[in-house]
């Protein structure tokens, strides 16, 4: 933050005289845009770190049963990774559940590892000395998807009723400061300070490039991050309590939100702010 | 050409205009709607092992019921319901006396901070104006979900009578517009009279900043 606001700044003293506020705001956006260009480097990504631990993640035998991930099924077939993530959340019958990719892991792990889960949850995000397993096999399936389209799951009732209920949650005003996701994401072109907002209310554009674009490496925690980061800390900002990690409520807004984004190109992990 | 009486016409387009009403906010793009009790069911579970205070924040009050529902574009009547019961919580100062200190109301508008599951006990709420509106005009770092507030109380001539407006306003958006997208400040408690004086003081002191070129 204080790294955009000084080059901001400086762009700002740079035109002199900005004078009219229009102006002044095209300004931020541009230098803002100049920015994102700048970190925008997939050579230089370290979330291809977290693509790497999460190779060596799934093929590692663990887990009471000493096996390795490969005969997961994400949804394509067992073992097979490319465009899982595109069609993911979806219905799996074995489950007789809707799963996103982080639930549909935490139950192989399970099943088919005997893998201790809870210990895996525990260390869901990552932090200085504390690697994430999730956020590494996220980014590492996620990365199978490169140059697919987003392709929100509809054939199954269940599907189609979690995408529904997302909806419904995404226009729920609730907590102490009235605040849905719509408050702040319904609209084009919007900001919360210079943070540019997506807008999800409608398909198209910019829920696709959101969309299409987690996992990502977010250059201010210095970790990759997943969307059930992002949503875990939208509501930490919405002043909702802290949703449960790879709840089935998480998974219904990821499945509104991918209809909205629907047709977008996956380019992950991405880098940002 | 078959020509319909008029008023045939108008009761119809009537009728037609009412079915988009009431369809446009249940669903969109041919989806059902979901079953309310499910929807609650799933917001139950994902809060399941948090403290009763913090998930009594997910349960919705009249207000909250009414705007989710009809997301945001209430009829007349609910509007004026609406209004008339956010006007009922608002509480002016005891002394009559709505501006504060403009330097206070600057710390209340530039800090984000309270109520969030991060915030360590005893944090002190701002009401982080700054995150949604333009507030000091030499202050880049502004967000745009709200209206620009620069100049406020010099484009209105620091007008006495606007003042109990604004503050109303700020104390419970909802009892001035229903289902607006600002919190309800002072009914909910997130921020005190006094901070709320302060924040009156920012837009409506000659000396503060926002009144500032």
């Amino acid at each position: 933050m204080r790294g955009i606001r000084a080059l901001v700044a400086a762009a700002v003293t740079c035109a002199g005289m900005a004078g009219a506020l229009a102006q002044t705001q095209d300004e931020s956006e541009r230098e803002i845009e100049r920015y994102r260009a700048m970190i925008n480097d997939p050579m230089a990504n370290p979330g291809y770190l977290a693509v790497d631990r999460g190779e060596v993640l799934w093929s590692q035998a663990r887990g009471t049963k000493a096996v390795s991930l490969e005969t997961c099924d994400l949804g394509e077939g067992p073992g097979k990774l490319e465009g899982a993530y595109a069609r993911l959340p979806r219905y799996f019958a074995d489950a007789d559940r809707v799963m996103d990719l982080e639930q549909r892991l935490l139950w192989c792990m399970d099943k088919i590892q005997g893998l201790d889960t809870a210990d895996v949850v525990r260390r869901r995000f990552s932090g200085p000395g504390r690697a994430s397993d999730m956020e590494d096999l996220v980014a590492f399936i996620a990365n199978k998807s490169n140059g697919l389209r987003i392709e929100p799951q509809s054939s199954h009732p269940r599907e189609r009723e979690m995408t529904a209920m997302g909806e419904a949650m995404f226009y729920r005003r609730a907590g102490v400061m009235d605040f849905s996701c719509a408050t702040c994401h319904a609209e084009p072109g919007k900001r919360i300070r210079l943070q540019g907002l997506p807008d999800f209310s409608t398909p198209g554009k910019q829920a696709q490039e959101t969309m299409g674009s987690w996992p990502t490496y977010r250059v201010s925690q210095s970790a990759l991050r997943t969307m059930q980061h992002r949503l875990w800390d939208c509501f930490r900002q919405q002043r909702w309590p802290e949703p449960a990690y790879a709840s089935d409520g998480l998974t219904a807004l990821q499945m509104f939100l991918n209809v909205q984004a629907a047709g977008g190109e996956i380019t992950v992990p991405s880098i940002k702010r | 050409m078959v020509s319909f009486p008029s008023h045939l016409v108008r009761a119809v387009a009537l009728v037609a205009c009412g079915l988009v009403l009431v369809v446009t906010p249940a669903a969109t793009q041919d989806r059902p709607a979901a079953d309310p009790a499910r929807v609650d069911a799933l917001i139950g579970a994902m809060f399941q092992r948090v403290s009763p205070e913090w998930r009594a924040r997910t349960e919705l009050d009249p207000t909250q019921r009414t705007c989710t529902d009809r997301r945001n574009q209430v009829s007349a009547a609910e509007a004026d319901a609406i209004q008339a019961r956010e006007r009922a919580s608002v509480v002016l100062p005891p002394d009559g006396n709505f501006l504060g200190d403009w330097r206070k109301g600057f710390q209340v508008a530039n800090n984000g901070r309270g109520f969030q599951f991060s915030d360590p006990a005893g944090t002190v709420a701002g009401g982080n104006c700054y995150a949604c509106h333009q507030m000091d005009p030499k202050e880049v770092s502004y967000g745009t979900l709200g209206p620009s507030l620069a100049g406020y109380g010099r484009d209105r001539n620091y007008d006495p009578e606007l003042i109990r407006d604004v503050y109303i306003k700020i104390f419970n958006a909802q009892a001035v517009v229903a289902c607006s997208n600002m919190p309800r400040f002072g009914s909910s408690k997130v921020l005190t009279i006094d901070q709320i004086k302060d924040v009156l003081a920012y837009l409506f002191d000659r000396q503060s900043p926002v009144n500032q070129p």
